[in-house]
């Protein structure tokens, strides 16, 4: 097995991208993720990777240049933050289009307007419609794990789509924390060799990228497309089963924490869902049926999956780290639409919390199961949507 | 060893941009693509920005390109072929290709004057070793004939249309060809289809350089220039003979002057060729027209004097 370390989420990440060790990278660096770039950049220019480091002006032309370079037939990542995300926003419907498996990861920042360089969901749930697969991770382990699962899944014959991993900017990117790494040589076999298809660099075989396409093909491509992102769900669980036998650490499509006879259940991604887990464990304690769901594969969202691991849940708290204005949060839509698509019918409340990094507190998690055990009692919902830890 | 430069020879190579493609008949795009893919004797990979010259071109279940191509988005032409480039030498690095190709990337003036600059500066800096290709038209011909930055001053555009108030356009086009020799790039030229073994030998001189090249090339459009579709080659010939459009090369950041007219015409036989400047011509419009010919002369003349300067400080 590997090797145990502290270090901090980027390290992780940067560890990773070392191992992976890719063909082209083009990046571009911003806030907290600069220091993945860095320490990659330190990699290429101690010959520890063999990739050709492209340091473009902008994020537009990082996702460019990395849809250029897997067109032309080899592995590619970048990586990137908030603002940084929302620059490319236009490429990475095209990257997807193209079938493209690039891998970022995506240390989730909160987005401007006011400017904030804290953590918060709002660039990876901006970037929910656009194709790409999307995994999230609790810390700084399953942001290294994720990483080397998300080449094989993009990478997958029946899938072919970038994948973005994303772990909360500061909280997680840069706090140090023990965990383990793979060997080089385990990692390495585990992605094996990156196999092109159609590439632009066969000149041989010429082929045209990014045709005018009218309207009696366009749904085509587009049902091919969704067709491909339902595929990656099967293709995750088979890929963590393979990743299981090399690390010992076992992945699913979410983690379900004390679920199995949990009436009252939270909902909750990323780093927050630890702190959470603690004060389920204390109200567990206490006698209440309470617990917990961490997605972690958003994209394609495991509808039915997570329906049926809480299908034993009478009250739901959704908590978002990041709003859809005007609507209710993104998770919140997708729980609510997983259980009405069973037939479920829980009560469910939405929380937004954690915006701009603003911390999440074993006791905000405390009064939102406060306010699942009134609910589960009157059987009426007090506020169906609701910012938390926030000053009126 | 690369095909002469004659007809004889050029007429029986292969096309790389079929016929069948849906450009406007008489349009200058495709006769300079034409050209480039002639002027060329080794592989290459092409990324197209968004405009005319793509979507005519490639038109689903259809593509008129025998090479590889790839279209992305309407911005970063040159950010894309710097990622194919990139692709390229990391497997070359490897041992995983062997052979030699190379790469070009096509731009409207909307794709690399204006939307596309910053893509395009920044691919240039970074030393890629790429041949980015204007075809400058002066307007945003596939939305339907909107001003850019390289629209000249003047023109009637469908955004600086010639009013009973305002004549036009009312500002100069910004000199492209000269922002990307100010990078230091090893070669920028500019360049027109009527002057055909002008133009490939350009491109031959780009694609052989070992770095970024820009070339500029004057692409008629008669639906924008309000022309017959038969004029795309004669009008050409009249912008260079009045040094509206003048043939020059930064080679090592050596300037060549590479057509000098023995008697240099007045812009108003170029201008009078198109409907877009036919309202310059009414009464009242005299000024403009004056104007137009002294940015003319001086460009002109800061052209010859740059070059006289040159050989005059390797003499001395």
């Amino acid at each position: 097995m590997g090797n145990k370390l502290a270090v901090t989420g980027n390290q992780a990440v940067a560890e990773a991208m070392r191992q992976i060790n890719p063909d082209v990278c083009a990046a571009y660096p911003i806030t907290p993720q600069t220091e993945i770039m860095q320490r990659f950049s330190s990699f290429v220019a101690d010959g520890k990777v063999e990739t050709e480091l492209v340091t473009v002006e902008s994020e537009h032309s990082a996702m460019s240049a990395c849809i250029g370079a897997s067109a032309a037939g080899g592995r590619v990542m970048t990586a990137t933050s908030s603002q940084g995300l929302a620059l490319m926003w236009e490429m990475l419907y095209i990257a997807s289009g193209m079938r493209l498996p690039i891998v970022m990861p995506l240390v989730n920042r909160a987005l401007s307007a006011p400017i904030n360089i804290h953590g918060d969901h709002s660039d990876g749930m901006g970037a929910r419609d656009s194709g790409w697969i999307q995994l999230y991770s609790e810390n700084a382990q399953e942001a290294y794990d994720n990483l080397i699962q998300a080449v094989r899944i993009a990478e997958h014959e029946e899938v072919r789509l970038p994948a973005t991993v994303c772990m909360d900017g500061f909280i997680i990117s840069h706090s140090i924390e023990s965990m383990e790494f793979l060997p080089d040589d385990a990692v390495r076999d585990f992605i094996g060799e990156f196999k092109p298809l159609h590439p632009l660099l066969d000149v041989d075989n010429p082929v045209t990228y990014g045709p005018l396409v009218l309207p009696n093909y366009y749904m085509e491509f587009k049902r091919a497309q969704h067709e491909a992102i339902g595929a990656a769900k099967e293709v995750t669980l088979e890929v963590a089963r393979e990743f299981e036998r090399i690390s010992g650490r076992s992945y699913g499509l979410f983690e379900d924490y004390r679920l199995d006879d949990a009436e009252l259940a939270l909902v909750l991604l990323n780093s927050a869902a630890g702190t959470a887990k603690d004060v389920v464990d204390a109200y567990r304690e206490k006698g209440l049926k309470v617990g917990l769901l961490k997605p972690r594969l958003f994209r394609p969202f495991p509808y039915d999956e997570v329906a049926d691991a809480l299908s034993a849940a009478k009250v739901i708290a959704v908590l978002d780290r990041a709003d859809s204005f005007g609507g209710f949060g993104p998770m919140y839509m997708e729980i609510a639409s997983a259980m009405m698509t069973k037939g479920l019918r829980p009560l469910m409340i939405n929380k937004i919390y954690g915006l701009g990094g603003r911390d999440f507190m074993p006791e905000h998690a405390g009064a939102v199961i406060e306010e699942l055990r009134e609910t589960l009692d009157t059987g009426r919902v007090k506020v169906p949507k609701e910012y938390i830890g926030v000053r009126e | 060893m690369s095909t002469p430069l004659r007809l004889k020879e050029l007429t029986n190579k292969e096309e790389l941009l079929t016929g069948g493609h849906r450009l406007c008949a008489g349009c200058g795009a495709p006769i300079a693509v034409r050209q480039i893919f002639l002027a060329l004797d080794v592989p290459v990979v092409a990324s197209n920005a968004t405009g005319c010259l793509e979507v005519s071109t490639t038109i689903y279940p259809y593509t008129a390109w025998k090479i590889p191509w790839i279209h992305s988005a309407f911005e970063n032409a040159a950010a894309t072929i710097s990622g194919v480039e990139a692709m390229y030498k990391s497997l070359k690095r490897k041992g995983k290709i062997d052979r030699k190709i190379k790469f070009i990337a096509f731009g409207g003036d909307g794709g690399t004057y204006d939307i596309g600059l910053q893509s395009l500066s920044g691919a240039m800096e970074r030393r890629h070793d790429i041949v980015y290709i204007c075809y400058d038209n002066g307007a945003y011909m596939n939305t339907g004939i909107q001003r850019s930055s390289a629209t000249p001053l003047g023109a009637n555009t469908t955004t600086s249309p010639a009013g009973t108030v305002i004549p036009g356009k009312l500002q100069p086009r910004k000199n492209l060809t000269k922002i990307m020799a100010a990078h230091n790039i090893p070669y920028s030229a500019q360049a027109s289809p009527h002057n055909w073994r002008d133009l490939m030998t350009k491109v031959r001189k780009a694609v052989e350089i070992d770095g970024p090249a820009f070339i500029n090339i004057f692409a008629h459009c008669n639906r924008g220039w309000r022309t017959p579709t038969n004029t795309a080659i004669q009008d050409s010939r009249l912008a260079v003979e009045t040094c509206f459009w003048p043939l020059y090369e930064y080679d090592n950041g050596r300037l060549t002057v590479n057509y000098k007219p023995k008697e240099k015409k007045p812009v108003t036989e170029f201008l009078k060729t198109q409907g877009r400047f036919k309202h310059l011509f009414r009464p009242g419009n005299e000024d403009l027209l004056r104007e137009i010919q002294e940015n003319v002369d001086r460009e002109w003349n800061a052209l010859l004097r740059e070059e006289a300067l040159q050989s005059s400080a390797e003499s001395s």
